[in-house]
């Protein structure tokens, strides 16, 4: 709480300044973890050496779960939205879930060594890898994994020179949506929210994160080929200014930047918005409130995400975790998460078990060409991910400055 | 067996009397048993953190992996400086901040003198009543109402950016000015406003020569918290603030984005130096001693 201090008085700062000394003086004899970074190999980096799973055993009764909100839902939120506890029932292994809303909330939460698997996006999967946090899956163990797309498996987000570290959950792409009452010509290309000179100024939205700088590196990497961008997330200091002043542009056409889908649909629906970055589910919600709004796969691609259910190294409870991983994959369960949450399933079979029998087409799950075009979220670090070794890339603390810095 | 347990009751007794006794003869112990929970939390909790987070913005971060690198560099408050983003951020924090206590103070205050002074007792219960009824409802209710209210095909229609956060920000922080000026007033006692009418002064002179020096320090209670919580707010900016951002967003995107603890530390000190300096103003004009 900021309530009013009566007096501050000197000895106050005087013991506020000493109790940080004995701070200082307490944390720095002790550890001094760098974490040193792996030296860079053909993929960026070596993981620790850690073994997967050999054989599955007998549950051990319960496993803690990191995960997304909307991801184990055990019938809390709608009693007709539940895989938990059928789960409970057919494994015994009683199912504990801590929702994280970060990527970082997740990263954290994994490194306290408390829990056995987590829901990873591409943003948080190398450096759980990276620092040991995770353990390689052993996929013959997971029955279903044969049946997910192929288009997700051993992916540079999920994998590490062709060794599993976790099963696709499901994906998504960012898309481009409009008004159509406000857009008259459909738009097939990012460049209508990139344009300087667009009609629509003060209309355009854009994602507030600075994982959206890769969004603006995706479209100068067609609109700008001598920049040489081969990766939206690897980027060096050339390439992320030259984004960088992109965005800075850009900013002056945007209405405001949105972070939560409730406020992207209701931009749309008043129309405060015209046109901008969006999800596929914001673009049904904001169908479902009447407004006229169109999205499209512009043909530069999109970034987009992929989600990876990974094991924890230290994991207590690991023969529960395979069999979550298991059934968080398998066509029924798969299909009902797909459908809570809005993103396309990873196992081709779910597509059947859907409630909506158009759902997978409007997701795109089976069209590996759609997929194809989307350049997945995944971490920027210092190792370029391109596979360049002649320069160092810029890590995401520096994708953040910039973020504040093109927010200004 | 009873007299077991009699005797047991007589030597629980006997050891509360003791006790009783001891702390009655050592009246500093009695004080330091008194003051040591309080206190605890206060050294602990509420400066322990600040101290924490003064030497965590002295650290920095593997970026990678992200683990706390514990060793001592001035560079996370060398880029704060350097960086002339967040100068302006900062600047623009301030200006909210001031921009949302002044428009507060502006509509406060007759609201209070009317609650304190024209109001039946009756009424006074009523108004308070109705002063408070705001901060039942969630904050983020309200931040989305304003939302709503703020679109262009809303009710006022400005659209979103800092007009609106500062708007959004007076209505939701109002009543923390509303009820100190209040109380302050309803100290005021009703004969020096009359004494000043007998006197040949006029409602502006009575108020400027009797009211305001005699509330002022409530005016200032009011106004930390009013300045103190625009300054520290991220989330109404997030919700109609548009395009911009205040010091709280870039904490928080260091913080939730990157992972990047320590440079949000050295960021958070920014207005924690800002509310020392208002303090330290405050101080000088006399306020705080009549509190």
């Amino acid at each position: 709480m900021r309530s009013p201090h009566r007096r501050i008085g000197r000895h106050s700062l005087i013991a506020t300044a000493a109790l940080a000394l004995a701070a200082v003086a307490g944390c720095g004899g002790g550890s001094s973890t760098t974490g040193s970074a792996p030296a860079p190999g053909s993929t960026g980096f070596t993981p620790p050496k850690i073994e997967a799973l050999k054989s599955l055993g007998q549950g051990e009764g319960q496993v803690n779960l990191v995960a997304w909100a909307g991801y184990a839902e055990d019938g809390s939120n709608d009693p007709k939205v539940d895989w938990v506890h059928p789960f409970e029932e057919a494994t015994g292994c009683k199912v504990n879930t801590k929702t994280a809303g970060t990527s970082d909330e997740m990263f954290n939460l994994m490194k306290t060594g408390e829990y056995d698997a987590v829901s990873a996006s591409g943003d948080a999967s190398l450096r759980l890898i990276a620092s040991g946090t995770v353990a390689p899956v052993n996929t013959d163990l997971i029955p279903n994994y044969k049946d997910v797309f192929e288009g997700l498996k051993l992916k540079p987000w999920n994998s590490v020179n062709g060794v599993a570290y976790g099963v696709p959950h499901g994906r998504g792409a960012n898309l481009l949506m409009w008004r159509t009452d406000k857009v008259t010509t459909p738009p097939d290309s990012w460049g209508v929210v990139f344009d300087p000179a667009s009609p629509y100024k003060g209309h355009v939205t854009a994602y507030d994160s600075p994982i959206y700088i890769a969004d603006a590196a995706l479209y100068l990497m067609s609109a700008k080929p001598e920049l040489g961008i081969k990766d939206p997330y690897a980027l060096d200091d050339k390439q992320l200014q030259a984004a960088v002043d992109l965005l800075k542009q850009q900013k002056a056409n945007v209405g405001e930047y949105w972070s939560d889908y409730t406020k992207a649909v209701q931009s749309f629906k008043s129309g405060d918005t015209v046109v901008g970055t969006t999800w596929q589910v914001i673009a049904n919600l904001t169908e479902a409130e009447k407004a006229p709004v169109q999205v499209t796969l512009p043909k530069e691609g999109s970034t987009g995400w992929s989600d990876t259910w990974m094991v924890a190294a230290k994991a207590q409870h690991p023969n529960c975790a395979y069999k979550w991983m298991d059934w968080i994959i398998s066509p029924k369960a798969n299909a009902q998460v797909a459908e809570w949450f809005g993103e396309a399933p990873s196992n081709a079979k779910a597509c059947d078990e859907t409630s909506d029998k158009t759902f997978c087409d409007t997701y795109h799950a089976q069209d590996e060409a759609y997929f194809s075009k989307v350049h997945y979220w995944t971490t920027p670090i210092a190792q370029c991910l391109d596979g360049r070794t002649d320069v160092k890339c810029t890590d995401y603390s520096e994708w953040t400055r910039a973020w504040t810095e093109i927010k200004g | 067996m009873t007299a077991g347990a009699a005797m047991g009751d007589a030597q629980a007794t006997g050891l509360r009397r003791g006790v009783a006794a001891f702390l009655h003869r050592h009246a500093r112990v009695r004080l330091s048993l008194l003051l040591s929970a309080p206190l605890a939390w206060l050294g602990l909790a509420y400066l322990g953190s600040l101290a924490a987070l003064f030497v965590t913005a002295f650290w920095s971060t593997d970026t990678f992996t992200g683990d706390l690198v514990k060793v001592f560099t001035w560079a996370n408050f060398h880029d704060l400086v350097s960086g002339d983003v967040y100068r302006t951020v900062a600047l623009r924090s301030v200006g909210v901040a001031a921009a949302v206590t002044v428009i507060d103070l502006v509509i406060a205050f007759p609201m209070a003198f009317a609650m304190a002074k024209l109001a039946s007792p009756r009424a006074q219960r009523w108004l308070v009543i109705l002063v408070l009824t705001p901060l039942w409802a969630s904050y983020l209710l309200k931040a989305y109402a304003w939302r709503v209210l703020l679109s262009s095909d809303g009710i006022l229609g400005w659209g979103y950016g800092l007009t609106a956060t500062i708007a959004t920000l007076s209505y939701l922080w109002l009543p923390y000015m509303i009820l100190p000026i209040y109380a302050g007033l309803e100290r005021l006692p009703n004969a020096l406003l009359d004494a000043s009418g007998d006197l040949g002064a006029r409602g502006w002179r009575t108020f400027r020569t009797v009211v305001w020096p005699l509330t002022f320090p409530a005016v200032v209670a009011g106004s930390i918290f009013t300045f103190s919580l625009s300054l520290g707010d991220y989330i109404t900016v997030k919700i109609v603030g548009g395009k911009s951002q205040l010091i709280g967003n870039v904490v928080y995107d260091n913080i939730g984005a990157a992972n990047n603890l320590p440079f949000a530390a050295a960021v958070a000190t920014v207005p924690v130096v800002i509310m020392l300096v208002y303090l330290a103003a405050v101080r000088r004009t006399g306020a705080l001693e009549n509190l």
